[in-house]
Parts: structure tokens; sequence; C-alpha cells
């Protein structure tokens, strides 16, 4: 147990050291980053200066560890295109990344585990029928699809919800939150259900095929028989089972929400970083887009570990 | 006193008839052995009785009662309120049977709280005590273990345990130790028979196995093709079955007081699936001794010894 712990961690830390390489190396091949900085006029002491303040000078193998050391330090540079610290940049658009991802996370999970249930239990009803074809629509339509057609019902012809932006932020210690104001509130529900919904069909399907694979087993049939009613059958034993593979894969899925997040917040002109990464590769903003590659695998990474841990707390049977 | 009464009962999945016009009784307090071969319809009949029968299956007639309940027309509710109360079930696979993520006390517990006959508390301390009655070992600890920490003797224990904390009146067990080694099959049938003489639970017990039936039945019934060919007391279908197909069965086991033949007797031929079974005496296609007469369907004849066979054995023919 505990050596696997360790063995997952020395995973994530090379496959963290993989993704830094890339990145790193993005400024090497796009161009050359003194010519992006000063641009064509520069004088050539200018640039052997500018060279050797930011260490270009030195060997490749340093500069990656001098790259590596800033960014464990929140180090990301500076903008090519805005000129300040891409680390205060992303530090302003986070929040309402992340306060779109969480929305639209805790829809998906908790939208896909009752709906899955409900389509195990009631398999032959016709309610749990219809939300089963209408999830396949969910599962093929293209996000920006869904998010355009939510726009038109919601924001051109009902005109009940905004079409674009968070709505009245309030700053808590230098966290913008949406949360707080009821325009912030109804501001997250177009990008929440458009970001949420493939994934949410998704761990939908999942339960709703786990639980029927489970209801068959040999245990069900013994808790049958020794008088349990359909409730306790349904929620005590098959539920637990059912849900020790879905929280793999529920994990993963919450990864690819935040980088998922790029369309959605395109379409809604959310200010959050995956518009903020849109924006950089539009204008090669190295730095930026170098940044927004570490901290999303940094995430994927950080979650997968906490998947692993999970699996071994739900799952007895892992512990010995 | 009879206990439980099947009459006449016929299961069918679709159009396919899988059990066909089975009656049979056991008295309180009895061991009644079901046997047959592979395919034959004991776990179906048993399955019948709980009310647990699989999606796609349907009883299409006949009667099941248990004392005064009726257990044919029951509702659901009515029927989980029997099950684990009157009447339990042990299964062939004992670690499948028991859900892996749950400690094994509380699954022998579970009974007692969902019906109402005790607190949490004194459900636990109940399974306790009877994890130690079905003879496992450091009851306290092992109650909270896992299924995948015992082995599988242990698990048909806990299972039996789970099966008899509610003093059912009535115990089906379906082949509980085909599973085992051999070895353990034997402290398990032990285990069985204390038990019933314990606390007067009548079993229904269903196995390949003459050899479980001589130990353990009072009374044999014998199933082919989805029917009853023979039942009557132990001793007496021992010493002189009537059904062909009994007596093949017989002739399975190997004999203690005479010299070993050699190889063991095996029935020719397969028991065919139902939709191949013949119209007429089911067994006609593996009998020693078919006539035109076995076209017809035989009836069971007798009283106490019942069989069904127009050209019953021991009879000069
Ligand atoms: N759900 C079902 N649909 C169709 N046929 C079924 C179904 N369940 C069982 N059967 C068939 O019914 C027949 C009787 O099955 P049953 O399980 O009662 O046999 P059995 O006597 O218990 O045999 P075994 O000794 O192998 O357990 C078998 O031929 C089986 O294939
Ligand atoms: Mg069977």
């Amino acid at each position: 147990m505990f050596s696997f712990l360790v063995r997952r961690f020395l995973q994530a830390g090379l496959v963290l050291l993989i993704v830094g390489f890339v990145a790193f190396s993005m400024f090497n091949f796009v161009g050359d980053p003194i010519d992006n900085m000063l641009g064509q006029e520069a004088s050539q002491a200018d640039i052997e200066r500018l060279r050797s303040v930011l260490g270009l000078d030195q060997p490749f193998v340093v500069q990656y560890w001098k790259f590596l050391i800033n960014a464990l330090d929140g180090n990301f540079g500076i903008s090519y295109r805005q000129g300040r610290p891409v680390a205060e940049i992303i530090a302003e658009r986070a929040p309402a990344t992340l306060e779109l991802a969480a929305v639209s996370g805790l829809f998906a999970i908790t939208g896909g585990i009752v709906l899955g249930i409900f389509t195990a239990i009631r398999r032959e009803g016709f309610l749990a029928n219809f939300i089963m074809t209408v999830s396949l629509i969910g599962v093929s339509l293209p996000t920006f699809l869904i998010g355009i057609l939510l726009i038109y019902l919601f924001s051109v012809e009902l005109d009940w919800l905004p079409s674009f932006g968070r709505g009245e932020v309030v700053d808590i210690g230098g966290w913008s939150t949406g949360f707080l104001t009821a325009s912030g509130l109804k501001a997250l529900i177009l990008p929440s259900i458009t970001l949420g919904l493939f994934q949410m069909t998704l761990i939908m399907r999942l339960v709703r095929s786990e639980m029927l694979e489970v209801l068959r087993q040999d245990y069900i049939r013994f808790a049958r028989a020794r008088g349990l009613s359909e409730r306790a059958i349904n929620f005590r034993h098959a539920l637990k089972n059912t849900l020790v593979p879905v929280i793999t894969v529920t994990g993963l899925q919450l990864g690819s929400i935040i980088a998922f997040a790029i369309i959605t917040e395109t379409v809604f002109q959310w200010p959050g970083v995956g518009l903020l990464f849109i924006n950089a590769v539009q204008f090669v903003d190295i730095p930026v887009m170098a940044a927004y590659l570490i901290l999303i695998s940094v995430m994927f990474v950080a979650i997968n570990l906490l998947v692993d841990v999970l699996y071994v707390a739900i799952d007895p049977r892992l512990r010995s | 006193m009879t206990l439980l009464a099947i009459q006449d009962l016929s299961v069918r999945a679709g159009d396919l008839s899988l059990v066909d016009g089975v009656t049979l009784d056991v008295g309180a307090g009895e061991v009644v052995a079901l046997v047959g071969e592979s395919g034959s319809g004991k776990s179906l009949t048993a399955l019948s009785v709980m009310g647990l029968l699989g999606d796609g299956l349907t009883i299409e007639s006949g009667s099941i009662t248990l004392g005064e309940a009726n257990l044919s027309g029951a509702s659901a509710s009515v029927m989980s309120e029997l099950r684990g109360n009157e009447i339990a079930m042990i299964f062939q696979e004992p670690v499948s049977s028991l859900n892996p993520l749950v400690p094994v006390g509380a699954q022998v517990a579970e009974s007692l709280i969902v019906h109402g006959r005790a607190t949490a508390e004194e459900a636990k301390a109940q399974a306790i005590d009877m994890l130690r009655q079905v003879g496992i070992p450091e009851p306290e600890s092992r109650a909270r273990q896992l299924p995948a920490e015992l082995s599988g003797g242990m698990c048909q224990r806990v299972m039996i345990a789970a099966a008899f904390i509610s003093k059912p009146r009535l115990l089906i067990a379906d082949e509980p130790t085909t599973a085992l080694d051999v070895t353990i099959q034997a402290q398990i049938l032990e285990l069985m028979s204390a038990l019933t003489t314990e606390t007067g639970t009548a079993i229904l017990l269903i196995t390949h196995d003459m050899g479980v039936v001589a130990e353990l039945a009072d009374r044999v019934c014998v199933m082919y093709g989805g029917c009853v060919v023979e039942q009557g007391p132990v001793d007496t279908i021992f010493a002189k079955p009537r059904h062909p197909y009994t007596r093949m069965l017989l002739n399975t086991l190997p004999r203690l007081d005479e010299e070993p033949k050699g190889e063991l007797f095996a029935i020719p031929g397969n028991v065919p699936s139902p939709q191949d079974w013949p119209s007429g005496c089911r067994f006609q296609t593996r009998c020693d001794r078919p006539t035109a007469a076995c076209f017809e369907r035989p009836e069971l004849q007798g009283d106490a010894h019942r069989f069904a066979c127009f050209h019953p054995t021991g009879v000069a023919s």
C-alpha cells in the first residue's frame, strides 16, 4: 500500500518533468524570445545584455533546470503580449475557470450518478429509456454546438440567462468569485451545463452499466434471500460496488473538464485561463502557453493521484 | 406435519417449459433431498419457493404454501418479509455470494435488523454468537473481515450463519458443498445436520451427490427433465429404486459393501436441453427399457413411495 503510493508519486514526478521539458522546448522552437521581446531595431549590445540577464547564453540543461526551479516557485516569466508576469495574469484568471469547472464537475457527478442509478433500477421504465435515448444525443453533439443551442434557447429566445461573461464578481482576498451575486450565479448556469453535459452522460452510462452488472452478482441474490428490501439492496449493497470502478473514470473526467473548458470559455467569452490560452495562441505568447500547459498537467497528475488514494479508501481489499 | 407444500408447479421462460408439474412437500424439521443431473430444474424449483426467479422466468401454474402462508400468490413485500425470517436459502458459490465490500459480521446480522427483530447492537452480538456456533474461530475479529480474507469453507460457514441466525422454519440449500474441497464438504454437512437437530429447521437440500443424500436426508425426491420421477424415504429408495433413472443414479455410487469393480458406472448420454425434451416420458431417450407406452406421460403413482414409470424396476418385465 505504502510502496504503491510512493510508486505513484514517482510516476507523477516523471510525467511532470516530461511536460516541463515540452513546455520549455517551445521557447526554443517557436522563434527566438529575444527577437520577440526587443523587436527588430535592437542593438547587438542590447541583445547580448538581455540574453545574459535571461540566462539564455547558458547551456541547455542549465536553462531547463532554472526553468523548472522557477516554475516550482510559481515564476513563469513575463507575458510577451501584456508585459506582466505570467503568474500574475493566471492568478487573475484562475478563479473564473476553477469556479466554472467546480460547478460543472458537481453537476456532472451528481447528475451522472443519480441518473445512472435511476436508469439502472428502472431499466424497463419509459422515463429511463427516454433518458438513455436523449443521452446518446448528449454524447454525440459537440460541446460548442450545445453551448450555442443553449444560448439561442435561454438567452436569445427566452432571455432568462446571460449569453456571455461572468456577471458581477466579488473580490475576496484576490479571489474573484461569482458565487456571491445573483448575476454571477445566473451567468454560471449555461456554461456549466455546456461544459458538464458530456461528462455527465458518460458518468451516467458508466454508472448504469456497472450497476446492472453488480445487480446480476451472486451476492445480490443472497441479499434478496436474506429478505432485504429492494431499496436496501440497491443502495446498501449494489451502490458501493458500483462506485468503485466509477471513481477512476470520474476522476479523469474532472481533469478533462478543466482542459475542455477552453471551448466553453470561448463560446461564452468566459474570462478564464482557457480563453487566456486561446488568445495567447493567437499572439504566440509562449510564456503564457507554457505556463498553461504546465498548470493543466499538474492538475491532471494531482487528480490522478487523488483518485488512486480514494480508490484505496473505498475498496478495503486494496488496503492489505 | 407438512411445512412446505409445492403442488403441480410449472415454470417457463417464454414458450419454453423448464419445470413441469412438480409436486413436493417437506415436513417440519425434515431433511428432503432434491436430486437429479444438471439442468433438471432443481434450482428453478427452489428459486420459485423463494420468489427469486430471475428476469424472464415465470411461474405458469401451481401453488406453493409454507405453513399457512401462500407463497405463489404473495406480493413482493410479503415475500421479503418471509425471506430471511421463515425461509432462508444458501447457494453454491460461497465466496461470490457474499458482498465483497461488506464485513461478514454485518452480512450475518443484516436479516435480523431489516426484519426489525433486533437493534443493530443486539444483532451484532447475535451474529458473533452465530459465527461461533458455525465453528469460526475468533468470531469477534473475523466478523470485521471481508469475504476475500476468508477461505471458501469459512465463507460457506458465514453463509450458513446468515441463514440460521433468523431461526428459519425452512432452509433451502442449493448444492452447498459442490464448490468446496472434499474434506471441507464433510465438515459443512456435519455442521448443517447438527444445526438442524438443534433448531428443528427443515431442509430442502439440492445435490447431485447420492452419498450426501444417504448421509443427511430423510426423504429424497428425484427430478429429471423438469419433472419429479420418483420420491420417497431414503432407505426405501436406496434399497428398492423403482424408476430406472433413480437406479442409474444410485449405480454411480461406489458401494462399500462390494468389491470395487474398477470403473464407476456413469449414466450413458446427456440430459437433453429443455427444447429437446421428448413428449411422454422424458427419460425415454436414455432409458434401457423404453416401449411404445413411454410416448405417454407417466403419472406419479404410489403413496409414501411414488414413482412415474410404466416399467418400474424390480418387477419382472
Ligand atoms: N433464465 C433462464 N432462461 C432460460 N432457461 C433457463 C433460465 N434459467 C435456467 N434455465 C434452464 O432451465 C433448466 C433448469 O435449470 P436449473 O438451474 O433449475 O437446473 P439444476 O437442476 O439446478 O441444474 P444444476 O445442477 O446445474 O444447478 C436448465 O436447462 C437451464 O438451462
Ligand atoms: Mg442448480
